[in-house]
């Protein structure tokens, strides 16, 4: 009885949080951004203005919260949450997929220049989609952790 | 056309096959095989191999023939990309970046008993032979990793595979720690290779090296790549444009 109230409570919770990253995911507004110095992030910061801030709807207690470290198939993902007036300010990745003998050889000077364009949406009919799947699950246990805990 | 979709190893397993050669014996063994690959070398089912390995209750003589033939791809994986990409973190064993790929093509050989037409995706990585249900290559169209309900390419293939590697993480400093450079200008990295195993493993790899990974692949043979940047451009390696679909 017990294990099947908690195993309920833990699919709900999962659920939450799937649903809280899914939407900072569609929205591209993670809420992070801290010490950015990277024009990039900023500029994606303030395009994000208009939309709702992420876990708006839950309050978290205060502090900071390091989630679980997360396999990504290559390495392992941990984030840390820092709550502040029961939000989720920001959010910091703790650990990186960091085995590496050395880095990769690569003759810049003997390879063509690639080309590059911006993105642009294709409307062709498609059998199928390709996307990854990885990091970003890793990603999403190690938050989904660390919330849990903000939470608790 | 027979489209067939289970919920396998955490992630959609999709089968397409546009003739209808394919008995539903064939369709189940297809299912079956993705579902015993979970439960061996899943290393979140604490019964699987994998999770016995890393609680130190098999040893190295114990592998079995399979285990061996994974983890010899992992090692020569390792190999080429200069350890970019490994299978043992911190002492344990997790070998689902090869066996993703692996079951896709194992799969593939169960599907090619039947017919040369099909179709296979686990989890956005792809194997395709022969052709669609109207006769024309296999259309895949890439994720804009900024907005999962659009493409930003399509790509046409016939008897070869695309998998890609990427992050929902945005607007964090990711560092290589090897030469501390900024990892996180690359958004995803798509791969196209004749086998979904490299594919899979190459993107996974080029991924984790960063803006170096599109040179990377632009050094191989067989392999074709873009590169989805966080400042919302594509880069792509010079033989690209052979499969690219352009509306």
């Amino acid at each position: 009885m017990y294990k099947k109230l908690a195993v309920a409570g833990f699919v709900i919770v999962t659920f939450v949080i799937y649903s809280l990253h899914q939407r900072s995911e569609g929205s591209q507004a993670v809420q992070k951004v801290s010490t950015s110095q990277n024009n990039n992030s900023q500029s994606a910061a303030s395009t994000s203005t208009s939309t709702a801030p992420v876990a708006s709807t839950v309050n978290y207690k205060d502090g900071s919260y390091t989630g679980k470290s997360s396999d990504a198939f290559y390495g392992f993902v941990q984030v840390r949450a820092t709550v502040a007036n029961g939000k989720l300010t920001d959010i910091t990745i703790l650990d990186y997929p960091q085995d590496r003998d050395n880095s990769i050889a690569i003759n810049n000077t003997a390879l063509p220049q690639l080309k590059q364009e911006a993105i642009q949406a294709q409307t062709a009919q498609v059998d199928g989609i390709s996307g990854a799947t990885d990091t970003s699950k890793a990603f999403t246990e190690s938050l989904g952790d660390a919330l849990a805990q903000a939470a608790a | 056309m027979i489209k067939q979709t289970r919920l396998i190893m955490g992630m959609p397993i999709v089968l397409m096959m546009p003739d209808k050669l394919v008995t539903d014996k064939g369709i189940e063994e297809v299912f079956s095989f993705f579902t015993y690959v979970d439960k061996t070398y899943s290393p979140f089912i604490d019964s699987s191999v994998v999770s016995r390995i890393n609680r130190g209750e098999v040893g190295e003589l114990e592998y079995s023939d399979e285990l061996r033939e994974i983890l010899a791809i992992a090692k020569s994986t390792k190999h080429e990309t200069n350890g970019y990409f490994d299978v043992w973190h911190k002492g344990n064993l997790d070998p689902s970046g090869i066996v993703k790929g692996w079951a896709i093509t194992k799969a593939s050989e169960i599907l090619g008993k039947y017919t040369n037409n099909f179709y296979i995706e686990a989890g956005g990585d792809i194997q395709v032979s022969g052709v669609n249900e109207i006769g024309d290559p296999w259309q895949i169209g890439i994720r804009n990793p900024f907005n999962r309900h659009q493409n930003i390419k399509v790509v046409a293939l016939k008897d070869s595979a695309i998998a890609t590697s990427g992050t929902a993480i945005r607007g964090q400093h990711i560092y290589d720690p090897i030469d501390n450079k900024k990892l996180d200008e690359v958004a995803s990295i798509t791969v196209i290779a004749p086998d979904i195993i490299d594919a899979d493993r190459i993107a996974t790899a080029a991924f984790a090296m960063g803006t170096k990974g599109i040179y990377f692949i632009e050094q191989l043979d067989g392999y074709e790549a873009c590169a989805v940047m966080h400042d919302k451009t594509v880069v792509m390696t010079t033989g690209w444009g052979q499969y690219e679909i352009k509306a």
